[in-house]
């Protein structure tokens, strides 16, 4: 024991420089070797080996039960995000109370923001004889404490496994009064072993519109020249339905965003804690039933909504994520046929200012082989935007993709000679994503946090261009939408690629010779 | 909602006017949760341990998080199945920062998410079998894991599945443990439970089914550090004191943890218990059968640490003492100057904590260390024993929340005006948008250690910055 403490009130050191030095490292040694009865590092070294090759990733893909780092979170958090982009909306999540905890948690933690959302808190005797009482007891005070507009009711597995029925829950508890009669409460059943928080989204967006609009069919409603947008699940949902609203305003089009988060998760810090701020006014909810069409950005997170939508007679159009300038411009097609309006100068400019910005920097796109994974309409979108920077979409992979979406990526990749090493990968993981690099090696990924462990192990750069991104800040203040957004995604892509440049030519005398000032 | 002036404030009448918002119900359940400190006090005055409120925003989670996100999941080489739908293991998936060495994914896979995924086939036909094959995948894909638990979500429980059978039969078949653990997220008010029936499962299927290793050779000083989940390295910051005192740590629970330390830990002298509420079941179990005796520490803050060495060195013969002693004076001139360096900046700053079991007391001399004040503390999932033991640490006239509910906290902060409120990650951009400097109190707000001395000088300099930043400072426009 040395007298020299490392720690000191001079430089602070904390668990970045702390552990590393000599006496922990000391003392991880001792602990590994004397208590831990691990494995040989011959024997780890081995068996690391082994899961980088062909053989290992056969056995990886034989999988049929086991789940490994999976790029889909349940059915209620995408409700609630939904719910949570409606004016004065506070989601009542019906069943086990943890869940609550960890979709605000989740959300927190990418938004780097509040999030507001209760439980019904049902525990072990509800399980037996049913959360009604839960739904009386939580409207009620929910309603009381935190004055909402509206209250969304989704529920947790939990309670979709005991078989609660939420429409007669919520009849009842007006009945009892928790709520005053006309108080809306728009439910959706969001069971969390049917498909993904995607369904989720689209099951809480049905459960809005079919609570204002009505349930049947109707087709001889009344339509304005208001055009309706679903923006879908999307991390990036604050920069993006802002850009959405600009590009309405230069075409001089009313947009009606159904779920819009963009002002709930990015509210100012002035001194004041708006609970909620923003979103889909309740009236305009109403009056969208009367809009002549409805977008979809995300086809995957609202197929049920776009259904119910078209038999309200409505013209709907559904996109996979537009990213870039072909995505991007079918979306400012789509804006003009729908609204009859021509496509102002202001977009032209920007989509030329865009497409001089590609060619700027095509050299070091080109050829360039990338992961991607993510939700399905997020693969399509950025596979499409990869491959008309002639870069190589190789492995395109969803945990929530199903066959049909495994054609729809095929289709895109056939398009182009870009995309003839591509292959897309629904249901699979990203411990299959791991072997498929491990064999098939690409330059970059393109995915969330997550992915820094495939970053680490596979030594393949990231950018994290997707929902959740909790180890970078402020990026889903950004737009990755129209124009302005595609060449953000581009200078996001440019820069991963430079620094990595830089990190491969950084030592002196050694790799320098590349390390330019000029590119 | 906006902070009012900062004025004299009679916390008494701010509790009864928060009340006030509930309908009667409610009102008369949650009043029997918050109170103020009286002098003399043998315990905060408050229930708990009870059901949350529905629909009142309480902060708490479930039992699925007290076993699988804080008891088993730190153990670092087993794998932790989140049994049942893919969301409670997605969003619990590596969130907690319970640091451990090794190759993960190869003989480690602390940071990884493995679940059986439930599809509605698996609700209505059950899973067990699935079950099964999931083990086996697992075995074969890994083949350096040490074992294997069943973290059990919430449909598990309700649906009938045998998953004890199925895990005889697949450690029969592996010849490696696997665990069964009930923790289904409706089980129990909190995640307290899950803490409870986590260490009933280590009872039953690692002290019962397993044995110390061959060859393992105890010494007269031989300790573990159990409830000391290694967040941002505490157990090691705390486990390197310990050796320094000439003790011997054969087992860390669970942060960077192995199954073999379970296995081992009937071996000890002496079981040292940080987290007394997640882990105090286990303790007490040890010192039934084993004879082993436990004692709770604190590690948070100098006087707290110096305290603790001496009471734990008092335990064993005079050579350990006197290191206790040496390394106590070693330290001194490093806290000294950490104090010399902070105290004048946070002196006399009002601290409101929330967090879970044990921190709300624990961390209450670190902050007094540094000539900070606690005016309000409560728990997550604390039960009538902590509140106990919380009267010694807080003084009269503190205000205590037990579940508090988001609004309450709301009020209560904007009533009583702190200088820094030190809580979650739920609570942290709510106080931070009222320009409020917030601290993370479960994860060290992604800093840490905060425990032993070398963590009391990161604390001290987080205290500092969350506090003194300019940010502050710009909130309000000028115009």
């Amino acid at each position: 024991m040395s007298d020299k403490l490392s720690q000191s009130a001079d430089k602070v050191l904390d668990h970045f420089t702390l552990f590393r030095q000599p006496e922990y490292k000391a003392m991880f040694e001792k602990k590994k070797a004397e208590f831990e009865y691990g494995h040989s590092d011959e024997e780890v070294a081995r068996v690391s080996e082994w899961t980088k090759t062909e053989e290992y990733k056969e056995k990886n893909f034989a999988r049929e039960a086991v789940v490994i780092n999976p790029t889909k979170a349940c059915q209620p958090i995408g409700a609630m995000f939904a719910a949570q982009g409606f004016e004065g909306t506070l989601p009542l999540v019906h069943g086990s109370q943890g869940c609550v905890a960890y979709y605000r948690t989740h959300l927190t933690r990418h938004f780097k923001e509040p999030n507001s959302a209760v439980s019904s808190s049902m525990t072990e005797d509800a399980a037996v004889f049913g959360g009604l009482n839960n739904m009386i007891d939580g409207l009620a005070n929910a309603y009381s404490l935190y004055k909402p507009k509206m209250i969304a009711v989704l529920t947790t597995c939990m309670a979709e496994v005991i078989g609660d029925d939420l429409q007669g829950f919520i009849a009842n508890a007006k009945k009892k009064e928790s709520v005053p009669e006309d108080f809306p409460v728009p439910f959706a059943h969001t069971p969390a072993f049917v498909g993904s928080h995607i369904v989720g989204y689209d099951n809480m967006i049905k459960g809005v519109l079919s609570y204002f609009w009505g349930t049947s069919e109707n087709f001889d409603t009344p339509k304005n020249e208001t055009i309706n947008l679903i923006p879908g699940f999307d991390g990036f949902a604050v920069g993006n339905n802002r850009e959405l609203k600009k590009i309405a305003d230069q075409f001089g089009i009313k947009l009606q965003i159904l779920s819009d988060v963009s002002d709930n998760f990015d509210t100012p810090m002035d001194g004041e804690y708006r609970m909620y701020d923003g979103g889909t006014k309740i009236e305009d909810v109403k009056a969208a039933v009367h809009s002549k069409a409805t977008i979809s950005m995300q086809e995957y997170n609202t197929t049920q909504s776009l259904q119910f939508i078209k038999e309200k007679g409505q013209e709907v159009a559904k996109f996979n994520y537009p990213m870039g300038v072909t995505a991007t411009d079918e979306l400012v097609v789509k804006l003009a046929e729908l609204s009859g309006k021509a496509v102002p100068d202001s977009l032209r400019l920007e989509r030329g200012r865009l497409v001089d910005a590609i060619a700027d920097s095509h050299t070091h796109l080109h050829g360039k082989r990338f992961a991607v994974y993510g939700d399905p309409d997020f693969c399509i979108g950025m596979t499409r935007f990869l491959l008309e920077l002639g870069a190589e979409p190789v492995h395109i992979l969803s945990t929530s993709g199903s066959k049909k979406w495994e054609k729809q990526v095929q289709k895109v990749l056939d398009g182009s000679p870009f995309g003839k090493s591509g292959k897309a990968y629904g249901g699979k993981d990203l411990w299959h994503l791991r072997s498929l690099i491990f064999t098939d090696k690409v330059d970059y990924i393109i995915g969330n946090s997550y992915g820094k462990y495939l970053e680490r192990d596979t030594k393949t750069p990231l950018i994290r261009l997707t929902y959740p991104i909790f180890d970078r800040h402020h990026h889903h203040r950004y737009p990755t939408w129209g124009y302005q957004g595609a060449l953000n995604v581009l200078v996001r892509i440019l820069d991963r690629i430079f620094e990595d440049i830089d990190a491969n030519t950084n030592t002196v005398g050694q790799t320098d010779y590349s390390f330019d000032l000029v590119r | 909602m906006s902070l009012s002036e900062n004025t004299p404030v009679d916390v008494k009448s701010v509790i009864n006017d928060v009340l006030e918002a509930y309908p009667e119900k409610s009102r008369k359940r949650r009043a029997k949760h918050l109170n103020v400190l009286e002098a003399e006090a043998k315990d905060c005055g408050v229930k708990s341990n009870i059901k949350s409120i529905p629909g009142v925003m309480t902060i708490r989670g479930c039992a699925y998080a007290g076993s699988k996100g804080v008891v088993w999941g730190p153990i670092k080489d087993m794998i932790h199945i989140s049994h049942g739908p893919v969301g409670c293991g997605y969003y619990s998936w590596s969130g907690r920062r319970n640091y451990y060495i090794g190759d993960t994914g190869i003989d480690s896979w602390g940071t990884m998410h493995f679940t059986s995924d439930f599809q509605e086939k698996d609700i209505v036909f059950g899973g067990d079998k699935k079950l099964h094959k999931v083990i086996e995948e697992i075995n074969d894909l890994f083949p350096l894991v040490n074992g294997i638990s069943i973290q059990s979500e919430c449909p598990i429980g309700l649906i009938g599945d045998d998953i004890e059978a199925v895990a005889r039969a697949k450690s029969a078949e592996i010849g490696k443990p696997v665990i069964p653990v009930r923790c289904e997220g409706f089980r129990g008010v909190s995640q307290s439970l899950g803490h409870h029936i986590a260490n009933d499962v280590i009872r039953d299927w690692v002290f019962d089914k397993t044995e110390p290793k061959a060859g393992f050779v105890s010494t007269p000083y031989d300790v573990t550090i159990i409830g000391d989940y290694n967040i941002g390295g505490d157990a090691w910051s705390s486990r390197i004191l310990l050796e320094e005192i000439g003790l011997r740590v054969i087992a860390q629970w669970s942060g960077d943890g192995t199954l073999a330390e379970l296995e081992n830990t009937p071996k000890a002298k002496v079981n040292l218990i940080h987290c007394y509420r997640s882990m105090n079941y286990i303790a007490r179990h040890m010192e039934e059968k084993y004879n082993i005796p436990w004692m709770e520490y604190n590690f948070f803050g100098p006087s707290q640490i110096a305290e603790s060495l001496r009471k734990i060195a008092a335990l064993f013969d005079d050579s350990i003492k006197e290191k206790a002693e040496a390394v106590i004076a070693r330290y001194q001139p490093m806290v000294d100057a950490v104090i010399a360096k902070y105290r004048p900046r946070l002196e006399g700053k009002k601290v409101m904590i929330y967090v879970g079991g044990l921190r709300p007391r624990h961390v209450a001399d670190a902050y007094h260390d540094l000539g900070m004040e606690i005016i309000g503390t409560g728990y997550e999932f604390a039960h009538n024993d902590d509140y106990q033991r919380t009267a010694h640490y807080v003084k009269e006239g503190t205000l205590i929340y037990d579940d508090v509910t988001a609004f309450e906290l709301e009020k209560f902060v904007e009533a009583l005006r702190p200088d820094l409120v030190a809580s979650g990650i739920k609570e942290k951009y709510v106080f931070q948008k009222m320009g409020l400097p917030f601290r993370q109190m479960h994860s060290w707000d992604y800093s840490g250690p905060y425990h032993g001395y070398d963590g009391f000088a990161i604390f001290a300099r987080d205290m500092d910055l969350a506090i003194n930043n300019p940010v502050w400072g710009v909130m309000k426009a000028p115009f």
